[in-house]
Parts: structure tokens; C-alpha cells; sequence
């Protein structure tokens, strides 16, 4: 019995498939070229559709299993060569996966989905299928009817047909989910349907088998259709019946048959002439097809609770918990037995065996958290596609790495932030094919997505031979808004990272795909949320290389304890570029007490975390000598430098990040705290928030602004 | 003497306990105020433990703590009712709390004097807190009781985090 939890269930399961369904349709198809008979690839393409086709139907789904057959329709053409591939069939294609994405991701949410978008491919895939059926009607004998399709050739004759049916399935039918009361009941819906069943097969009372079918029917059927429609209502039990269909020829056999029942038999009658009831018979089979779940359930949930683990990571995990399992017995007996010499070295041996067995296990279980990244990266074939023939600009995508594999949470917050700065490079990096021609680069622009793994951490560059950034636009823009004084010196790396500023847009036009300007502050902080970094290299002319550095995973991360007075605070490892002490003669104070170092040619602001950590606070002239030799940590983020003054270096630790939500609350400055081995709880700094803080205090728009002559 | 005392708490558990709206309520010292809080909400009651500081938060945020794995705020609730500061103890204590408000549940450590007793009162024992006009919100009291001689100040937790008093809501 169906309650409403298994339905939700298998709701999911189905729109996960569905889902899977769609990429290897979608993937399939943008493999296809024109006028190809890549019949291995239509294959794949066909099955999926049908796959989901069968689903839906079986589900109640009923919208997506009829929009989806007429695509399985066209596609069956496509297969058995009798239509070719062209640019339009699969554009159509495209579009037709892109609905029915649409209506799962309505089911999920349990909304409607766009109907009208629906229907309107729908017609389009009517205006093809049209196109061939005039040379595609096969031989027929006279009696046979045309087949009418909705709102086509209004003038054809519609011929009523009469039906005999013959059905006897095998005993086991129902056993394998399948109800001869559905297919009736579908039967019924082309025309007038009388079922008659035979109960000749029916053993004693005694000797039934409850899940067991014994029953035969004869059925007749008055309607338009075809045999192949009839046939088609029973091929999910096919294999397993015995199945005539043939057809009354004229009205003179209707006297003869001693089968056919004058009275049109009633729905319950059918239902009760089957007397087997099964438990396994679902809730469908009595009432209506369900609908699609309208009510609303609140925020759909993208972010799926499952993941697709290998076997191998799974039994390397289950081997790992053996082997802890096998240390703790050995650690156990310490505290049974007597405590004498050798026992401290052996509890000593033993604890370190702990140590390796704790470490290993953590890589094993975060392993499992862990996909490929081409998960991420393969909407961007399709999205480049798109973007580009929308612009009428060629582009070549080029992806590398895709087995790199990434937390699962890392690769659901990266997917949005990735598509925008592909974007980006689609948008303004890739000149237009003109422009290319004129300046002698290739027509085909070549954008590159790349994913390392690098010590602990995953590197994904987004790289492009397109205009690069612009300089001296950029800097006129800062200028424009402030950001930066004229007389400000910066780098050019430092002039690139100014697009990463609220609202700055050099586009001349804002299109509907980017130059908002809403943008890249927005990846900026989604990256630096994730604990990660990016950083832009550029040279006019020749093209931009964007790269995004990411843990490995959200849970757990690199970090550097210091101290700060009594207190011990963390800072994420990716986040510090050097240490160095203090050299008083590099130190200017500035404004109001804003102390500045000079380092490698740059102007790095200072904050102190000492003074009972109040964040923000500032050094002033007196003590400033007082800072020879301190401890000074320099960190990077979005481009910016800052540097920190501590007392002390402790260890670099792995680091589980908890989340101060949980109990208290988000706090700028503060990614998270942890729990030390001692059981002391320690803050994990957010350098970007501190940054931000820091520069609120001191009344400064931005760190470029702090450099001097 | 003991014995009076002894039947009067008797007496006092007795007719509450026939009552079906008697709850139990933890209650403890501040500033020699004795006040409740409803027991099902107390996940347990521990000694003054050094906190991690937090900085930019309010004084009477004193930090968090390591409780079993989770990270819990404290709040020093005589700071937090601008009571004049005390020492802390070895009488001091502090009281875990679970409090549940629209969108899920914390956990708060309660910072206080001392641990009084549990205490059954029923609502019939019990007034509403005075109302000292829209100036002063006073949700958070739930109620005033009078027990034996002393009177017990009800406090509804869940209130003063909703109301944003223990500075628990979302960050500045």
C-alpha cells in the first residue's frame, strides 16, 4: 500500500532518474551532428526518453509521459533512419529536455509547471511528425482506418473498428507489479470497452494463491484506433501473457460469437469480476491517476540528500573502521589491566596507532562526500552553446580535469559562481567573429575550464583567448567611483581585482547576461564563503585566465592556531601568504591611527587582534615602537593584502569548522569557531570580514585607498 | 520546625500535583531574587567554566563554550538585567537551556548565582506580570508566585530570545 511517504519516495526516485535521463539525452544531443547516423548515440538518446516515458506513465505522471512520447515519437523516426538529423530536430530536442526539466523540477517543488511551453513544443514536434506521415503511411488493407491526429486532417474518415481481445496473463503477472485492471481501464479510454472474464482458470478455494492471477478476459473494444495502439497498452506485460487481437470484420461474426457481452459492463463490475486482491495492488489502480502533487511544500529543495558513492570508497571505509575497531580492543585492555613498565610504551604505540587510524578514516569518510567535478562542468557545453549562438559568436569550450573530485556541498555553492564568470568571458572575454577576423586571431574562440587538485585544496581556472580586461577602463571606472584616487599606485593584479568591488561594471551596455555589475562581488563572496580565493591574470588582446582556489571541503580546513594575549585564534592556512616580524622602520602611521607596513612594495594595512580582541582597533603613535619585532601574519583575500599582528605562531592543524549559527549567531570577521584537543573552543578568523569591519571603523572605501606616496 | 517545613512542601506538592496545570519549574538566585524557569526546557546545570570570548557582542554575552562537541553561547543574565556585578563562585552556575522560537531551537547557557530547587506551581498559584505599559516589554515574565513566604519571578525563556534580549538574533 502506497502511503504518502512511500509516494514521496518514489516521487524522488523518479525525478532523480528523470533527471539523470535528461543529461544523457541532453549530452546525446549535443554530440549529434548534422546529418549524422550516430545510431549508438540515438540509441542512448531514444532509451532515455523512453525510460522516462515508462516512468511517468507508471507513476500517474501522466503530462510528462504524453509530452514525452510524442518526443520518443520523433526520436524513434530519427532512429530507424526515416528522419534526418538536422539543426532544427535537435534544437528541438534541446528545448524539449529544457520543459521537461521544467516539470520535474515541478513535481519537486510540487507547483505547476508551464503548460503552455509544453504544448507549444508539443505542436512543433506535431509539425514534424505531419511532415512525414503523408510518406509514411504503409500499406493497408481495405479496412483499415487512418490514423487521425489531434487537430491535423480534419477531412480523413474516421472508421470505427471493432476489437476482439483475448487475454490471459501468466500466473504470476501481478507479482511483478503488474495489474491487468490498469490496462483495462486505459483500454477503456480509447472507446467502448466490454470485459468478460474467465474464470475457468480459478482452482478451489483452498488452493488459491492470493498473489496469484488465474483469470482470462475477452474483451471487446469499439474504437478508432489501430492494433499497434491496442498492442502498446500491454507491452509491460507482454513476455508474460497470452495475447490475441484481431478484428470483428463485419456486423455478421458479432452474432456468432458467444463472447461478447450485450451490456456494457460498469467500472466497479470490471473491478469486482477480479477477485484476486492483492495487496500489492497500489491505490492507483482505484482511484484517478494521481495528480501532480499541487501542494506546496515549501522551498524546494535543490540541494539533494544523496550522492552516488563507488563500492570501492565505501569498503575502504568499512576496512579503516575495522582496523579502529581493532586498536580500541588493544587500547581497552590498559584500563582492565595492571598499569606496569612496559605498558606506558606499549598505551604510547598504541595511541599513535590511533592517530593513524583517526586520520586515515577522516580522508575515507570525506572521500565519500566527494564527486567528480564534471558533474559541475557539464552544463557549460549547453550553456556555451547557447550563449554563443545568441551572440553569433563561435566558441570551442575545452575542459580539463574533470575527474577532479570535490565535496559535494563545495560543488553545489561553486556551480552558480562558475556559470557567471564563464559568462563573463562568453559575454565580454570571446570578441565577436568580426573582430577576431580583423585582428587575426582564429574565428573560433577557445574558453578553457580547468579543475586541479593542489595540496588540499582544488583549483579551477577559467581561462579564455578573448580581449582580456581593459586596464585603463578599469581604473577610470575606480576613479569614476572612488574606489581609488588617481594618485594611488597599483599593481595590475590589484586593478584587475577592482571588478570584484559592489557595482562596478565596465560593460558600456548591461545585457540581460551580465554588465549589472551585480556580479562578481557576488562570486567574490560566494568563493570567499566557501573559504576560498580567486584571483584574475589578464593581458590585453590575448585573453584572461581567472582562477578560483577551493577546499577540498567545507567541514574541515587547514589552519594556523595563534595566539593573541590568553586567547587562541585560528586562521584559515590558504588564507596567509607570509609571517614576518615587525621591522619598525617599515611601519607609517597614517590618518587616524592607521598603521600601514611597507612589504614587497606594497602599503598592507595592519589590525591587531590584541586589546581585549577588539576587532577594528587601531595602533597609535606611542606604541608603535613597541611593535619591533612582533609578529606580523600576512593574508591575502579578493585580491587584498592585510596583515595581522599576534603574539604567537602554535600549530597548523586540520581544523573542523563549526558554525556559531547553530546555537548563536553569524558574526562578521568570524568563519566559524572549533574545539581544540584541550576541549577549549577557538574563533576562526574570516579574513574578508575583518577586512570589512576594519574598513568600516576606519571610515576608508577600500584598502587601495590606504597606499601613500 | 523541620517537620512544618517538611508537611508545608508537602502540602504545596500535593495539591499541585492533583492539579493538571501545575508544572515544574528550576528556579535559582540573582541578586537574591529567586526565579523559574519551566524544567523541561533545563537540558542540565553545570559548574562556571572559563568561555571563549566573542568580540563585538554585547557584555552580557560572555562567550562560548565546548558542550559535549556543540558551541554554545553563555549569557551573564545579571548583566544582562543590569544587576550590579558579583564575583562568580563556587556557588555559581551555570543553567543549559534549550529554547525553541520560530525557526528551530538553541542552546544557551544561563549564567546565575545559585540553583534554588524545583518547585511545582500551578498557574492558579501564579499572577500575570504587572504591566508597566508599552514602555517596558514584559512578555518574557511569565508570571509572579507566591510560595510559601518567598515569591518567584517566572521567567519564559523562549521569550527573551525571541524578543532579542539574550542578543542570540541575528547579527549587526
Amino acid at each position: 500500500m502506497f502511503d504518502d511517504e512511500d509516494m514521496d519516495e518514489i516521487k524522488q526516485i523518479f525525478v532523480e532518474e528523470s533527471n539523470e535521463g535528461l543529461d544523457v539525452m541532453e549530452s546525446g544531443l549535443l554530440e549529434l551532428k548534422p546529418g549524422s547516423s550516430d545510431s549508438e548515440t540515438i540509441n542512448n538518446i531514444f532509451r532515455a526518453a523512453h525510460s522516462i516515458k515508462g516512468g511517468g506513465g507508471t507513476f500517474g505522471f501522466t503530462e510528462i509521459a504524453d509530452f514525452t512520447h510524442g518526443v520518443e515519437t520523433l526520436l524513434d523516426q530519427v532512429r530507424d533512419g526515416s528522419r534526418e538529423v538536422t539543426e532544427d530536430i535537435v534544437q528541438l530536442f534541446l528545448e524539449c529536455v529544457d520543459c521537461l526539466r521544467g516539470m520535474l523540477q515541478a513535481i519537486n517543488d510540487g507547483a505547476d509547471y508551464d503548460s503552455e511551453r509544453a504544448a507549444q513544443l508539443s505542436s512543433r514536434i506535431q509539425v514534424f511528425l505531419n511532415q512525414n506521415s503523408e510518406q509514411d503511411l504503409p500499406s493497408e488493407s481495405a479496412n483499415e482506418s487512418l490514423l487521425v491526429e489531434a487537430g491535423k486532417e480534419q477531412d480523413s474518415p474516421i472508421i470505427v473498428r471493432h476489437w476482439i481481445i483475448y487475454f490471459k496473463p501468466n500466473s504470476d503477472v501481478i507479482k511483478g507489479g503488474n495489474e491487468p485492471y490498469r490496462i483495462f481501464r486505459e483500454l477503456a479510454k480509447l472507446g467502448k470497452l466490454e470485459v468478460k472474464a474467465d474464470l475457468e482458470g480459478v482452482p478451489d478455494f483452498t488452493k488459491i494463491d492470493p498473489e496469484s492471477c488465474y483469470l482470462a478476459w475477452d474483451l471487446t473494444l469499439v474504437t478508432e484506433v489501430n492494433e499497434e495502439e491496442i498492442d502498446e497498452l500491454f507491452s509491460w506485460v507482454y513476455d508474460e501473457c497470452a495475447l490475441t487481437i484481431r478484428e470483428k470484420a463485419d456486423e455478421k461474426e458479432k452474432d456468432d460469437e458467444p463472447l461478447v457481452v450485450t451490456e456494457t459492463v460498469a467500472e466497479d463490475k470490471v473491478s469486482a469480476a477480479i477477485p484476486v486482491e492483492n495487496a500489492a495492488v497500489p491505490q492507483m489502480a482505484q482511484s484517478p491517476a494521481p495528480e501532480v502533487n499541487k501542494k506546496s511544500k515549501g522551498a524546494a529543495n535543490s540541494d539533494s540528500g544523496s550522492v552516488r558513492v563507488s563500492i570501492s570508497k565505501i569498503d575502504s571505509l568499512l576496512d579503516l573502521v575495522g582496523e579502529l575497531v581493532i586498536t580500541q580492543s588493544m587500547l581497552a585492555r590498559f584500563g582492565k589491566e595492571e598499569f606496569g613498565e612496559d605498558s606506558l610504551e606499549e598505551l604510547i604505540d598504541g595511541l599513535e596507532q590511533l592517530g593513524r587510524n583517526t586520520r586515515e578514516l577522516q580522508d575515507s569518510a570525506m572521500q565519500i562526500r566527494m564527486l567528480p567535478i564534471k558533474v559541475v562542468f557539464s552544463r557549460f557545453p549547453r550553456l556555451i552553446r547557447d550563449l554563443g549562438s545568441k551572440l553569433n559568436k563561435k566558441i570551442h569550450l575545452d575542459i580539463q580535469g574533470e575527474t577532479t573530485e570535490i565535496d559535494k556541498l563545495v560543488m553545489e555553492k561553486i556551480g552558480d559562481p562558475l556559470v557567471h564568470l564563464v559568462r563573463n568571458s562568453v559575454d565580454h572575454g570571446i570578441e565577436p567573429i568580426e573582430v577576431r577576423r580583423s585582428l587575426g586571431k582564429p574565428e573560433m574562440g577557445t574558453i578553457t575550464l580547468s579543475a586541479t587538485q593542489e595540496a588540499g585544496n582544488v583549483v579551477i581556472t577559467i581561462g579564455d583567448d578573448g580581449a582580456g580586461l581593459n586596464k585603463d577602463k578599469i581604473l577610470k571606472k575606480a576613479i569614476e567611483k572612488g574606489l581609488v584616487t588617481p594618485n594611488d599606485q597599483l599593481t595590475d593584479e590589484a586593478i584587475y581585482n577592482l571588478i570584484f568591488q559592489p557595482g562596478f561594471s565596465t560593460a558600456d551596455t548591461v545585457s540581460a547576461l551580465s554588465g549589472r555589475g551585480v556580479g562578481m562581488d557576488v562570486v567574490q563572496r560566494n568563493i570567499s564563503d566557501l573559504g576560498g580565493r580567486v584571483t584574475i591574470k589578464s593581458e590585453a588582446g590575448v585573453g584572461s585566465e581567472i582562477i578560483v582556489r577551493l577546499p577540498l571541503t567545507l567541514a574541515i580546513m587547514e589552519g594556523q592556531l595563534v595566539r593573541v594575549g590568553d586567547a587562541v585564534y585560528i586562521i584559515p592556512l590558504l588564507s596567509i601568504i607570509e609571517s614576518v616580524l615587525v621591522d619598525v622602520n617599515d611601519l607609517n602611521l597614517i590618518g587616524q591611527g592607521l598603521l600601514v607596513y611597507h612589504f614587497r612594495g606594497e602599503h598592507i594595512p595592519i589590525i591587531s587582534l590584541g586589546e581585549q580582541g577588539c576587532f577594528g582597533s587601531r595602533c597609535s603613535a606611542d606604541n608603535i615602537k613597541q611593535l619591533e619585532n612582533k609578529l606580523l601574519i600576512i593574508c591575502e583575500f579578493g585580491g587584498a593584502k592585510m596583515g595581522l599582528l599576534v603574539d604567537s605562531l602554535s600549530d597548523q592543524q586540520q581544523v573542523v569548522i563549526k558554525t556559531l549559527e547553530t546555537n548563536f549567531q553569524k558574526r562578521q570577521g568570524l568563519l566559524g569557531a572549533t574545539i581544540l584537543g584541550n576541549g577549549k573552543v577557538a574563533l576562526i578568523l574570516d579574513m574578508g570580514g575583518l577586512a570589512a569591519s576594519f574598513m568600516r571603523s576606519n571610515e576608508h572605501k577600500s584598502i587601495s585607498q590606504v597606499v601613500t606616496a | 520546625m523541620v517537620n512544618t517545613v517538611v508537611s508545608a512542601k508537602a502540602d504545596l506538592s500535593i495539591g499541585s500535583m492533583n492539579d493538571e496545570d501545575a508544572e515544574e519549574y528550576l528556579t535559582f538566585y540573582l541578586n537574591s531574587q529567586e526565579y523559574g524557569i519551566e524544567i523541561l526546557k533545563v537540558q542540565g546545570i553545570q559548574g562556571w567554566a572559563p568561555v571563549t570570548k566573542i568580540p563585538n557582542t554585547p557584555e552580557y554575552v560572555l562567550g562560548v563554550i565546548n558542550l559535549r562537541g556543540a558551541i554554545v553561547p553563555v549569557v551573564d543574565l545579571r548583566k544582562r538585567f543590569l544587576m550590579p556585578e558579583a564575583p562568580f563562585d563556587n556557588a555559581t552556575v551555570v543553567i543549559v537551556v534549550k529554547i525553541e522560537y520560530e525557526g528551530g531551537s538553541k542552546i544557551v547557557g544561563l549564567v546565575v548565582d545559585s540553583v534554588s530547587q524545583v518547585r511545582n506551581i500551578s498557574d492558579r498559584n501564579y499572577d500575570p506580570a504587572p504591566d508597566f505599559g508599552s514602555e517596558v516589554d514584559t512578555d518574557f515574565v511569565k508570571g509572579l508566585a507566591r510560595v510559601d513566604e518567598d515569591m518567584v519571578i517566572l521567567l519564559e525563556i523562549d521569550k527573551l530570545v525571541s524578543a532579542g534580549l539574550l542578543g542570540l538574533g541575528d547579527g549587526d
